[in-house]
């Protein structure tokens, strides 16, 4: 069960493309959802949204940047292993119509989330328009892919060795004086979320953000992925884990990712004196 | 006669060995070590062997209480185990976590005047004999029907179905969310209190009887209930539990350091974080831990914070001793393991640092007015009384409702106002032809033995429905 059938590596082996058997999975997923993925018995559960699913090949994929211990495991994982658990697909889909103009803002491994979203609302008939940031041109991820899925596409690189030398708010700033947009879809790093919907905020133009939190279960059992939507706790795994961007509590979020970050240290080292 | 019965009455019940509090509250290991077979058959003894037996009255699941105690007397402890076995699926389970004091051991005769029979020690006692030296029966399986049964969830309720249901010739597949099966077994209570081995070999005596398990099926979000029916099963058990953690909506409970008692437990037990980093999951160690609530689930929190070397414990409980609704075994335990109970106190907030760590908590003293709708006085505040307690971790357990994931995801089963699947009491029966549900999902956060008792009923229906037609 869950085998890897296609393992890519992205941007100088920092970010790693599975390709894993789920057939289940495939069959159900829609944009905006995700799994859980646990590498080994020993492993801890983490989880992922979908880059993509083939539900005639009984597949989906996991786009994911290694930044410790478990990213570290999965990446070390060849064709023809298998994950421990996969579960899912989790959370609530995307809700896909035709709005008009639409922008769909990326930073980092969020373009692999952002990239079925995408791909749905220009399929819905929406005029797409798409920012990607990532702090150099060798970070960046699926340019192809999120070329085809939009309408005009926009690269910026924190230190200019490719497209726009700044972040992505620039750019979505600059669209924002020009034209009327009627949807910002932004997944990426919490600040870059944060900094979006303060922009959009002032134009007053609807938001969706898709929130990353600490998971253990993500079925709702345990309410450690909470998050302040509106002065209202929610659980992103389930109510979530996108959100109305103007809502959400950013500074909160920022500060409860940071939980176990001693925990995270000693894991990594543990694993790399083992290798 | 009358002198026999005399002596039987004089006999002091039997004292479980233990290991000692000072040593236990550093490690997970069992706390009560379980009765030697000369003690197993001592207490036994002192079982009057009545013939109106109120014990079994008082047991969900009604076992031969005096029948499997009879043959332990005799030194038969499989055929004891044997005897268990025709109404408890789970009875090294059922002998460690059942609250025996207000069922079987409650209603036990010897218990008007002086100790009732340890009944549960018993029942464990034959259970892990027979597991530990593999002499352990498999119950003999009917001709097989044909029809397929899938049961979602494995906690107490699933297992109990599928264990009766594969015995009756049906083909059993369980659908379990989590990577492990057990539901609460595993992932609530600790492993001090029910060793997660003792566990996986109940699971693997259903395997071995023909049970199917597909662990990683969320079924309402992997696949829904329809589905199932489309994919040729021809019942469905619904017993998936309440597993949605209540928060108490106060200002400050999104700080780092404030857990639901299901995400402290699930970490500590069913990933193993008080084995990390040799296990990858952590969990937060706390050196000034408080606990909210004062039911099972509280004290096991209470004492898995001991164990991961918390400096101080203070269970916060806003009624009176005589109101917590955790076991008189596990109080005790609690107690002894060094843990305080600060009672007839509530919290109002939370207190955290500019990193958004909890540093404390304001609470406020309260008395007990007048009786409410569930019988128990009902805490009113002091006004004035606040103060503050110092505490790093805070673990939130004042009960669970259902998870609607699955509800949700079937709209054609009746809920009520609190979300629960309504069933019929008798049978297990929901209002979606070909679907029954049982434990926690329908009557709201119980015990083990009360899903069981509701999994062995919808069984015998659900065995009516395959085999004779609704």
């Amino acid at each position: 069960m869950f085998e890897i059938v296609n393992r890519e590596e992205m941007a100088q082996g920092t970010i790693v493309l599975n390709e894993i058997d789920a057939p289940r999975i495939a069959r159900k997923a829609k944009p905006g959802q995700f799994v859980i993925l646990q590498a080994n018995e020993k492993g801890e559960r983490i989880p992922l949204t979908m880059a993509d699913v083939d539900p005639e090949k009984g597949t989906i994929t996991i786009i994911y940047m290694i930044v410790g211990k478990s990213t570290k495991v999965f990446g070390s994982m060849q064709v023809g292993e298998n994950y421990y658990a996969v579960i899912g697909p989790l959370g609530k889909a995307t809700h896909i119509e035709k709005r008009g103009k639409v922008v769909c803002v990326g930073g980092g491994t969020g373009i692999a989330v952002l990239h079925p979203i995408t791909r749905a609302l220009k399929e819905a008939g929406n005029e797409v328009t798409t920012i990607l940031g990532s702090r150099n041109k060798d970070l960046l991820i699926l340019e192809d892919k999120m070329t085809s899925a939009s309408h005009h596409l926009h690269i910026c690189t924190d230190d200019g060795s490719r497209g726009h030398h700044g972040f992505v708010t620039d750019v979505l700033k600059d669209i924002l004086a020009k034209e009327k947009i009627d949807l910002v879809v932004a997944i990426g790093p919490v600040p870059m979320m944060k900094f979006v919907s303060m922009i959009t905020k002032e134009k007053g133009v609807e938001t969706l953000v898709s929130l990353n939190p600490i998971m253990v279960d993500g079925t709702g059992m345990c309410g450690g992925c909470r998050v302040s939507v509106g002065g209202t706790t929610k659980f992103a795994c389930v109510d979530g884990p996108e959100f109305d961007g103007h809502a959400v509590d950013y500074d909160e979020l920022s500060k409860r990712l940071t939980a176990y970050q001693a925990d995270e240290k000693i894991s990594l080292e543990e694993c790399k004196q083992n290798i | 006669m009358v002198e026999k019965k005399a002596k039987k009455e004089q006999t002091p019940r039997s004292k479980m060995p233990e290991q000692a509090p000072e040593v236990r509250n550093k490690n997970f290991l069992e706390v009560p070590l379980g009765l030697t077979p000369e003690m197993a058959m001592t207490e036994a003894s002192r079982c009057l062997q009545c013939k109106k037996p109120a014990c079994v009255e008082g047991c969900p699941v009604s076992v031969d209480i005096p029948g499997f105690i009879a043959r332990i007397a005799d030194g038969d402890f499989n055929g004891a185990a044997v005897k268990l076995w025709e109404r408890n699926a789970l009875p090294a389970v059922c002998g460690r976590v059942c609250p025996q004091e207000i069922q079987c051991e409650g209603l036990c005769i010897l218990g008007k005047k002086g100790d009732s029979v340890a009944i549960g020690y018993l029942e464990r006692f034959a259970a892990d004999f027979a597991r530990e030296n593999g002499t352990a029966e498999l119950p003999k399986v009917a001709e097989k029907t044909g029809k397929k049964v899938a049961v979602i969830g494995s906690g107490p309720s699933g297992l109990t179905v599928a264990g009766d249901l594969i015995v009756k010739g049906h083909d059993v597949t369980i659908f379990e969310a989590f990577h492990q099966t057990g539901g609460v077994l595993v992932y609530g209570i600790p492993e001090f209190r029910l060793p997660k081995s003792i566990v996986a070999s109940e699971v693997a005596t259903l395997e071995k009887l023909g049970v199917n398990i597909e662990t990683n099926s969320v079924v309402g979000a992997t696949v829904t209930i329809d589905e199932l029916f489309e994919e040729g099963y021809d019942a469905v058990y619904v017993g998936v539990g309440a597993g949605l953690p209540r928060f108490m909506n106060l200002p400050g409970e999104n700080f780092i350091g404030v857990f639901s008692a299901n995400e402290y437990l699930t970490r500590t037990n069913l990933m193993k974080a008080y084995r990390f980093p040799e296990y990858d999951t952590p969990v937060a160690r706390g050196k000034n831990v408080v606990v909210l609530g004062a039911g099972n689930v509280a004290m096991d929190a209470a004492r898995t914070a001991m164990r991961l070397g918390a400096e101080s414990v203070k269970v916060v409980y806003r009624r009176s001793r005589a109101e917590m609704p955790a076991r008189a075994e596990e109080l005790h335990h609690a107690e002894e393991e060094g843990i305080e109970f600060i009672l007839l106190t509530n919290p109002t907030r939370f207190f955290g640092d500019e990193n958004g760590r909890l540093t404390g908590m304001e609470c406020l003293k309260m008395e007990l007015g007048e009786p409410d709708a569930s019988g128990r006085r009902r805490p009113v505040a002091v006004a004035g009384s606040e103060y503050t307690i110092e505490c790093d971790l805070v673990v939130v357990s004042v009960g669970a409702q259902p998870n609607p994931l699955l509800t949700n995801a079937t709209p054609d089963i009746t809920l009520n106002r609190w979300g629960n699947i309504e069933a019929d009491p008798a049978t297990g029966k929901t209002t979606k032809k070909g679907v029954w549900a049982g434990g926690d999902i329908v009557t709201g956060m119980a015990t083990v033995i009360l899903a069981m008792g509701a999994g062995r009923e919808a069984a015998d229906s659900i065995h009516d429905y395959l085999t004779l037609g609704w």
